[in-house]
């Protein structure tokens, strides 16, 4: 598979880019869970609130964002600190308005078989952000010893 | 991701071990939707060996509830682990599905 790392780790930043394939989010998931781990984040955070924001932001900028082009990246800015994790998702694509977005959980919505990723991640990362082209997600994950869910928004 | 199938009764029960996301749904997709059309109306899928469900993963499992539920059918669910409960109720996806503690249960309860 052809992830083609780029990583450059200083002061615990990073930046990778990844080709568009599905195939390459659950590996770059699990090492950065893997990194979190490493410097002591809490393990509940990471495999679930980490997972999620990371996992469905990688699968928007993919899908929808560069619409499955293989010839478009993805790119991911990372910065880990004990304190917090903050990760900037940017793709090739044209960007969206992400006020738009219906709320998945309504009785009319609920039985859709779309439409739950960006409700997800703004459930589970303490603070989520779009540019104002709305191809760029930042996320902020805020290390703590409470439950899986979000203590902030 | 990988999965077995078998049928305990008159209920198919599919095993799903590994990550249900993205890159691998349409396999569970497809499989339950041949079985659909071999016949077979009662379905359990068996979260024991699966640590993530990711949006797309839970999008299939309500687009097969659907499918099946248009058959006559019901799609039933068990052993989700507290990270899967989570998801559910985060997306209220526990009030559209019989989500069974086990196996045991959720085959008795058909």
């Amino acid at each position: 598979m052809d992830v083609e790392p780029d990583w450059f780790a200083m002061a615990g930043n990073l930046t990778l880019e990844l080709p568009t394939d599905l195939r390459t989010i659950e590996i770059v998931v699990e090492s950065m869970i893997e990194r979190g781990r490493n410097i002591g984040f809490n393990p509940d955070r990471l495999r679930l609130n980490l997972r999620v924001g990371l996992t469905e932001a990688l699968t928007n900028a993919m899908l929808y964002g560069n619409r499955k082009d293989p010839d478009k990246r993805v790119r991911i800015l990372a910065q880990f600190s004990p304190h917090e994790i903050n990760i900037v998702v940017t793709d090739e694509g044209h960007g969206f308005d992400p006020v738009g977005v219906p709320d998945p959980t309504t009785p009319v919505n609920i039985r859709r078989a779309r439409g739950r990723g960006i409700f997800m991640i703004r459930q589970l990362m303490d603070h989520v952000e779009y540019n104002a082209r709305g191809n760029a997600v930042t996320m902020k994950l805020i290390n703590g010893p409470g439950g899986p869910i979000a203590h902030a928004s | 991701m990988s999965f077995d199938v078998q049928r305990v009764d008159s209920v198919t029960v599919i095993d799903v071990k590994g990550q249900l996301i993205v890159g691998n749904r349409q396999e569970l997709k497809q499989r339950v939707l041949d079985e659909l059309e071999g016949g077979a109306r009662r379905f359990l899928v068996d979260f024991a060996g699966t640590g993530y469900i990711d949006s797309s993963g839970l999008g299939v499992l309500v687009s097969l509830s659907k499918k099946i539920r248009e058959q006559g059918g019901e799609l039933r669910l068990a052993n989700l682990n507290e990270d899967l409960r989570t998801l559910f109720e985060l997306t209220k996806l526990d009030t559209l599905f019989h989500i069974a503690n086990n196996r045991d249960e959720a085959l008795t309860s058909f």
